[in-house]
């Protein structure tokens, strides 16, 4: 939990003080209501020789305001997973429940209405716009979805600035520019402002930061903390960087050929690993104050 | 003392736009590397890391154009040679280079031999098959890589091989100088740990004499190198050893740089992210004082107008701000 002093720095904090504001991010979530959770969610590719199994039965419980990462190799399924959680691609076998009841998409307008609950923001921030839309339709689009369709024209403009300052942004530099004439971190940006205007309980963060350079990484993962700690979002970080998952998650998942191999929180996970592959994913890491041992690979 | 390996003297080149406008990606780069040492690369995309490392091998070719300065590779001038003499002189022997996307640099039709007897025939065309193919296996024996590999075509070796196996023919030659370009980005990290160890090993057995490494990974970096330069906008920012540069920056820029190192160390978690705000400026039109005044914290008016030079303090640093050292860090103290 954040304490008192840290609340009153990260509310009055002026755009540029929000830069380095750091947050305590050791929180126990398992006493919040459930968000999201799956069981024995398989996907199976192929069939006979070929049939690879990408995700093998796996649970999961995700927590209402909870920062959850997956961490695995490329191959592992972690990609697999995550869009098997948007439902952008159907599952095999098992099922995953939405706050606590089981997720129904069966068709297009249910689809709609469960899209509403989780977004998504993807690797490549090049390629997640619509290049003929201009930044303003981007997030008036997003205004309008969320019921904000008859809303007076100054109502509309305070909240995308809002939304603009809350990723540090200023939207009156924005306005009749297309999302391409951005850098890659502030697409990245821009799409976390989305997010901010269209307020879902989850958000499914697929690499988000493995595209753009160390310091622009630094402002998106404060930016989805502030996420989880503003808006009680439960944001779900998958990525290949065990020292990522480390810096900004509640509890991790460690995930090996499409099986969970060992989870638990951030601390337990990274700094008492149990299973080998974890071992070896963290020994394998170049890191700073201890040495790296080559001598363990042939 | 050892032996410069290279030697790079104000070295500038530049880009030509299709609109006719010059972007001077290098701009007055110095640096030397001796015998037996290699100088990590650091900075974000755009910085000229990469054009650097084009720079260097003296290879040019549209839009890239040599303008000015010296690159002294063992003692012998390799600037402003023409394309043709560089690849048949300099390219494998002086200098070899390992592109950013060297898992796909291998002809899918061709066997990996092939690609040995054509590095070796360029530079001594009457070179007999059989020899180079002993040659090849003995180097392929050495850096613990398959004999087999030889006969295969690159689509039948796994991602990490791949790698070995371009780094293993670039080299083959036994070069002064390797620059390696982000050599294992696309790699998962058991597989660059694998390609980080056989480069070590090339080093202690002499099969390369000094390396220039380039990534964007900081730990890596730290792990790899002796050194570290950090670019920005075409310049060195500053330079020093690899742990001077990790645990004590003295330019605005690095410190932000090296406080954005994320590791799963125990602390890690407490550590305070420093984020640069702004992006890079426009190297068609870059600003007439200091290049990083605009996104730094610390500026003061007069950093706008005029330029810092690269001043020298310590023993081999390096660094580019109006600031004095004891200035900077002070107020990083006082901060922290």
């Amino acid at each position: 939990m954040k304490t008192e002093e840290e609340m009153n720095v990260s509310e009055n904090a002026t755009v540029e003080e929000q830069e380095t504001v750091t947050l305590d991010r050791r929180r126990d979530v398992s006493n919040n209501p459930l968000c999201l959770s799956g069981r024995a969610v398989t996907k199976i590719f192929g069939s006979g020789k070929k049939e690879t199994v990408a995700v093998n039965r796996v649970n999961f419980d995700f927590h209402e305001g909870e920062l959850v990462s997956i961490v695995g190799e490329s191959g592992s399924g972690k990609t697999t997973l995550s869009k098997m959680i948007l439902g952008l691609l159907p599952m095999t076998d098992g099922e995953i429940l939405f706050r606590g009841q089981p997720r129904d998409i069966s068709t297009n307008r249910k689809k709609r209405e469960y899209w509403k609950n989780i977004q998504a923001i993807f690797q490549d921030p090049f390629s997640s716009f619509n290049v003929f839309n201009k930044i303003d339709t981007v997030l008036l689009d997003c205004i309008n979805m969320n019921g904000g369709k008859d809303l007076p024209k100054e109502k509309k403009i305070e909240m995308m600035t809002e939304a603009c300052s809350f990723v540090n942004l200023k939207f009156a530099e924005l306005t009749n520019k297309y999302p391409f004439e951005l850098s890659g971190g502030q697409m990245q940006r821009l799409m976390i402002a989305r997010v901010f205007l269209l307020k879902p309980k989850i958000l499914l963060a697929d690499e988000p930061t493995s595209m753009i350079d160390a310091c622009s990484r630094a402002t998106i993962l404060d930016m989805l903390l502030n996420l989880r700690d503003e808006i009680g979002m439960t944001v779900i970080f998958i990525t290949h960087d065990i020292g990522l998952a480390y810096y900004i998650s509640d509890n991790v998942y460690i995930m090996e050929h499409g099986f969970f191999v060992e989870h638990g929180s951030a601390d337990d996970v990274i700094l008492t690993p149990k299973a080998d592959y974890t071992k070896r994913l963290i020994s394998d890491v170049p890191k700073i104050h201890e040495a790296w041992d080559l001598s363990t690979v042939e | 003392m050892a032996k410069n390996m290279l030697e790079v003297k104000g070295l500038t080149t530049k880009y030509v736009t299709r609109f006719h406008e010059d972007v001077y990606a290098v701009d007055h780069v110095s640096l030397t590397i001796e015998e037996g040492k290699s100088l990590g690369i650091a900075g974000e995309s755009g910085c000229g890391k990469s054009t650097l490392a084009l720079s260097l091998m003296g290879y040019y070719f549209a839009p890239l154009h040599y303008m000015s300065g010296d690159i002294i590779v063992d003692g012998k001038n390799i600037s402003g040679l023409d394309p043709d003499t560089v690849r048949k002189t300099v390219l494998g022997s002086d200098v070899a280079y390992i592109p950013q996307a060297a898992m796909n640099a291998l002809n899918p039709t061709r066997k990996i031999s092939d690609f040995i007897v054509d590095v070796i025939r360029a530079h001594d065309p009457k070179s007999n098959k059989n020899d180079i193919r002993d040659m090849a296996r003995k180097r392929f024996e050495e850096l613990h890589l398959p004999d087999e590999a030889l006969d295969k075509y690159a689509v039948e070796l796994s991602g990490g091989m791949k790698q070995r196996v371009v780094i293993a023919i670039s080299t083959i030659l036994s070069p002064k100088v390797l620059i390696a370009d982000e050599p294992s980005s696309a790699l998962d990290v058991t597989s660059q740990k694998v390609v980080i160890k056989m480069l070590r090993e090339m080093m202690e057995k002499g099969f390369i004499k000094s390396m220039i490494f380039i990534t964007h990974e900081l730990p890596l970096l730290y792990n790899v190198t002796d050194d570290i330069m950090v670019m920005y906008a075409g310049q060195i920012v500053e330079k020093g050893t690899a742990k001077e540069m990790v645990f004590d920056p003295v330019h605005p820029y690095s410190r932000g740089l090296m406080h954005s190192i994320l590791v799963p160390e125990d602390g890690t978690r407490d550590n305070k992210l420093i984020a640069i705000p702004g992006t890079p400026p426009n190297l068609k039109n870059p600003p007439q004082g200091c290049r990083f005044a605009e996104r730094c914290k610390y500026a003061q008016p007069s950093c706008k107008f005029s330029a810092p030079p690269l001043i020298e303090f310590g023993e081999g640093r390096s660094y580019r701000c109006a600031y004095s050292v004891e200035h900077l860090k002070e107020v990083y103290a006082s901060e922290d």
